[in-house]
């Protein structure tokens, strides 16, 4: 009854292990050599095939996985940017400050300055807010730009919609 | 006026491997398994909500035809089958270490949220199932919209 998987599924199966194992473990230090292990594949090939799966680098995933969490730490806590930083998994401020503004658009400081997102639920907001690798961070009008930028809603404007 | 939710579905390659991890390993029950002829009407429930099935929906033709069916498993393989279900306990710590004993696959330990402890896991097949201890929740001031209940 049930079809023989195609290798093109095994294999998206196999790289998604590697990169559950990414969202999982994001905090500690993650070597390319286990990833590719767990996917079953040497390391060339691991990252070429993720690449052409899901569309950027493991390395790009792990640091977006870390800026997304960072992102919700400096939203939703007190805790200091260097804090923020290694609790996520950077060994470096510089790095952490380098990375973020590259995917987010803005410095930590000054993301932590704008506005939250709505109360749904962590999860949802973690896959829609999660920056994109896709160039997002450059458009004048994504969520994580400047918010005090022209055309960044106010929260008075949506309060007549509650 | 909409009632309820009396059935959901999720995408599966296997329906025996899906009953092996929805009812084996998560502890749903069978609610449904009739056999057609050409399809295996299959449903599981939460034992405490025995209203609400899910379907165990085979990814084959006719129901879908072959070319299509092969994008939805290489879809939901790599991941891309977005948030299947959500499922509710008591212990969401308790029940994680339960489920990962049994080899189940923890996508996202159990960490504090608004809205309780929740943590993710993998079906078999690449479906995104998370798991939720829920706790009254309280919406911040500057939190825009609205929530019910």
């Amino acid at each position: 009854m049930s079809p023989e998987l195609s290798p093109t599924v095994e294999r998206n199966r196999r790289l998604l292990k590697a990169r559950d194992e990414m969202d999982r473990l994001y905090r500690e230090e993650l070597d390319v050599k286990g990833l590719a292990a767990l996917a079953e594949m040497s390391e060339a090939h691991f990252i070429r095939s993720f690449k052409e799966v899901f569309g950027e680098t493991p390395h790009r995933y792990l640091q977006r996985r870390r800026v997304e969490r960072a992102m919700y730490l400096l939203r939703e806590q007190e805790s200091s940017v260097t804090d923020v930083c290694f609790d996520v998994g950077f060994n470096s401020l510089g790095t952490f400050s380098r990375t973020f503004k590259e995917i987010v658009g803005v410095s930590p400081a000054a993301y932590r300055s704008g506005k939250r997102p709505a109360p749904v639920p962590s999860c949802f907001i973690s896959s829609w807010t999660r920056p994109s690798s896709f160039g997002e961070a450059q458009r004048r009008d994504s969520p994580y730009s400047d918010p005090t930028a022209a055309g960044a809603e106010s929260p008075e404007a949506t309060e007549a919609t509650r | 006026m909409i009632k309820g939710i009396n059935i959901s579905h999720v995408w599966v390659f296997d329906q025996e491997e899906a009953l092996d991890f929805y009812v084996g390993k998560l502890g749903l029950e069978v609610s449904a398994d009739v056999d057609f002829g050409p399809m295996r009407w299959l449903t599981v429930r939460p034992k405490g909500q025995p209203e609400r099935e899910i379907l165990l929906e085979l990814v084959a033709p006719p129901s879908v035809d072959p070319d299509a069916a092969e994008k939805i498993r290489e879809l939901v393989a790599k991941g891309a089958s977005g948030f299947t279900v959500g499922f509710t306990t008591d212990d969401a710590r308790g029940l994680c270490e339960e489920l990962r004993a049994k080899g189940v696959t923890i996508r996202e330990e159990p960490e504090e949220r608004p809205y309780g402890i929740d943590f993710a896991i993998r079906d078999p097949f690449g479906n995104h199932i998370r798991v939720v201890e829920q706790k009254p929740f309280v919406m911040p001031d500057d939190w825009q919209g609205t929530v019910a209940g």
